[in-house]
């Protein structure tokens, strides 16, 4: 679901152009504005990468094709440093034969500035990131791109990009994070684009024949997301506290009529801890999620609000060896509520364990990295591995495969529902 | 990432030497406990704080090269004591921008505390504690070398002196920790610049080796701009330069906090 929203971009770009020509122009007399034009101009940093990807579902699935990604990327990164701040863009064109599209992501389009010594202020499209889990978010209600992340694009593209202000305090009794966007930004969610599903309304698996219609909040200023985070750093433990008022990321209702998605009212409050225990990092946060408009539990096209918790624990096991051990549970409230008023389809649990383990082995002079990341929920039956070997040719080579492997006894299950989209991949990725 | 270690080691050849207030006469020769005690401090407590752009060369046995560039800055809390470093890439550059911050502790039984920063995601990582003895960034130096060794891990025993040189033998309290059997390092009599430090295996053979091949005089601190490491088992070479070096620039402690990690300070971008 990328929304290229080509005119912002469009903007941005030219945006970023006058900006970075800025102090050229600053310069009254003409003669020396001239002479001074190209040595003038602030140095821009140009880098990015050529990548080609390819990758197949290892399962037929009757709803989607059996590529599962065959990309060709190019990304451009240009930053440059003024004496008020720095100025940042990154985009990406690609062209894929899955969607038979070419299209362009813009990730970042953004100003940096240091008004004043207590305050750092990023204005623009921005890449956000805040919490303590590991592929697993509470309080990072920052928009995700699960699709990218299923089909294999690298890590880095399962962080979709805000258009927001970030407004950073700092002071010696703690630090704030305001995040304002004005325009709400969801997930790039599952939507039968790609990924089959369980569509509970069809009561099977569906996909292309049934991509999910949505009604986005979508009015500048009035469907806004506003999250904070208030941190502090005591002997090297990171204490936070965070609030969010917003939407729901990823569709979580639907309307009457049940022919569109909703993105119901969230409100989110939390607080996490991490820092050294033995001879590992042990993380632990929080997370109550308050479904505003279906804040009794009753309306079942709306989802309940909850209680999320997560326990995590890294150490390494060995030379370059490391483990990370994650327990995450999300608890329904209101579940008495949920089951009364569920129509026919198979009910939810009211708890959703699962348990994540990590598992990284970087072998020959580091230039081999092996990986396994496996998501396993007791109570759902299913599970998500996602094992990768990424090697560094050379500095600017790297080439890469992995899998993104889903099973699971019920169809309808967090990662159950995806188990034909089980598939392989490889990348070789030309950076500079 | 590895990438802590090579911090220390950066440290500890990028500081300013130990000026000796009056050259030693060839007939004097100080307690062993003086000597290491001063190596060490030359090696990774001169000056209050220190800036160098280090760039590193890797060279495999069959010829092929690999590079790393980074600034690192360094911060002393204080000397002989604790220590924050801040490392910031820029090559190779599918690591640019990212961050590796430590916060050093002299204590032997803390570990030291670490951080990374990656900028694709705006992720703060915190990393776990790892073994000193692996490899920074894949080079052929290891993280104690970078980040130091602590004195109290091992006995010490001047086995030899020239007219140049102490040589030190350094023999590991607990072996079972460690790769090596022991090692010997000569110092630079009149500065106390760590020269040259060979590393034998458990059977007693040579198998490392670091050298500081040039020492240059910055601010009045001498200071090895250019060292080799060569692991003689695997046939590598890591060659450290460092160039930009500054002592006493002030910096400031609030530079190893996460907000500079998110948003490094420009001492480490340029």
């Amino acid at each position: 679901m990328t929304q290229p929203k080509t005119a912002a971009t469009l903007l941005s770009a030219m945006w970023f152009a006058a900006a970075i020509s800025l102090p050229a122009e600053a310069v009254s007399d003409n003669a020396k504005a001239k002479r001074s034009f190209f040595s003038n101009l602030p140095e821009v940093e140009i880098h990015g990468f050529y990548e080609m990807r390819a990758g197949y579902r290892l399962r037929k699935d009757r709803y989607e094709k059996d590529m599962s990604i065959m990309e060709n990327r190019f990304q451009l990164d240009l930053s440059s440093y003024l004496d008020w701040g720095d100025i940042k863009f990154k985009g990406d064109v690609f062209g894929d034969l899955v969607t038979e599209q070419a299209d362009f992501d813009l990730r970042e389009a953004n100003i940096f500035t240091r008004p004043f010594d207590f305050m750092d202020l990023k204005v623009g499209r921005q890449v956000l990131t805040w919490g303590t889990g590991d592929l697993v978010f509470i309080n990072d209600l920052f928009p995700k791109d699960w699709q990218s992340f299923f089909i294999g694009r690298d890590a880095e593209y399962l962080k979709a990009p805000s258009d927001a202000v970030k407004v950073s305090l700092f002071s010696d009794f703690a630090n704030l994070d305001v995040v304002y966007t004005p325009q709400f930004d969801p997930d790039r969610f599952i939507s039968g684009e790609r990924i089959s599903y369980w569509n509970s309304n069809l009561g099977r698996l569906a996909g292309e024949d049934a991509i999910i219609h949505t009604d986005k909040p979508n009015r500048w200023f009035r469907d806004s997301e506003i999250a904070a985070r208030l941190y502090k750093n005591i002997k090297n433990y990171e204490f936070a506290i965070y609030g969010y008022r917003g939407f729901w990321k990823s569709p979580s209702g639907q309307n009457a009529a049940m022919t569109q998605v909703l993105f119901p009212d969230l409100n989110v409050y939390g607080a996490s801890v991490r820092g050294a225990l033995g001879k590992g990092i042990a993380n632990l946060e929080i997370g109550y999620y308050d479904s505003a408009d279906d804040q009794g539990g009753k309306d079942f096209l709306v989802e309940n609000s909850q209680m999320r918790y997560l326990v995590g624990y890294t150490q390494e096991i060995g030379r370059d060896f490391t483990a990370g051990l994650q327990f995450y549970v999300e608890q329904m409230l209101d579940y008495r509520q949920y089951k009364r008023n569920l129509p026919a389809g198979p009910a939810k649990d009211r708890d959703r364990h699962v348990v994540t383990l990590r598992l990284t082995k970087l072998l020959m002079n580091q230039n081999l990295r092996c990986s396994l990341f496996t998501y396993f929920s007791p109570t759902d039956k299913d599970v998500y591995m996602r094992p990768n070997v990424h090697y560094k040719v050379s500095d600017n080579l790297a080439v890469e495969a992995g899998a993104n492997i889903f099973f699971g006894d019920y169809q309808h299950t967090f990662f159950g529902q995806f188990r034909n989209n089980t598939n392989i991949y490889t990348g070789i990725r030309y950076s500079f | 990432m590895k990438a802590i270690c090579i911090i220390t080691f950066v440290l500890v050849f990028s500081l300013p030497i130990f000026a000796a207030d009056e050259p030693n006469s060839a007939t004097e020769i100080p307690d062993i406990n003086i000597i290491v005690n001063k190596a060490n401090f030359v090696a990774y407590y001169q000056g209050n704080d220190g800036k160098a752009r280090v760039k590193m060369t890797i060279t495999s046995k069959q010829g092929q090269t690999r590079e790393r560039e980074f600034i690192i800055l360094r911060r002393d809390d204080q000397d002989g004591g604790d220590q924050k470093y801040f490392v910031y890439f820029h090559k190779p550059v599918d690591v640019r921008k990212m961050v590796y911050m430590v916060h050093k502790h002299a204590q032997l039984q803390k570990d030291d505390d670490r951080w990374l920063y990656l900028p694709a995601l705006d992720l703060v990582k915190r990393i776990a504690a790892g073994d000193k003895r692996t490899s920074f960034v894949g080079s052929d130096f290891l993280y104690e070398d970078v980040s130091g060794r602590s004195l109290e891990e091992d006995t010490h025993e001047l086995v030899d002196v020239n007219d140049f040189l102490f040589v030190v033998k350094n023999v590991p309290k607990n072996p079972d920790t460690v790769e090596f059997g022991y090692y010997n390092v000569a110092i630079d009599r009149t500065n106390f610049v760590p020269m040259k430090m060979k590393f034998f295996d458990k059977q007693g053979k040579l198998h490392r080796v670091i050298e500081s091949r040039k020492v240059e005089v910055i601010q009045d601190f001498p200071t090895v701009v250019k060292s080799i490491v060569s692991d003689l088992k695997t046939g590598n070479k890591t060659e450290m330069e460092f160039s930009d070096v500054k002592y006493n620039i002030g910096l400031d402690e609030d530079m190893f906090t996460e907000r500079y990690l998110r948003r490094p300070p420009r001492e480490a971008m340029r």
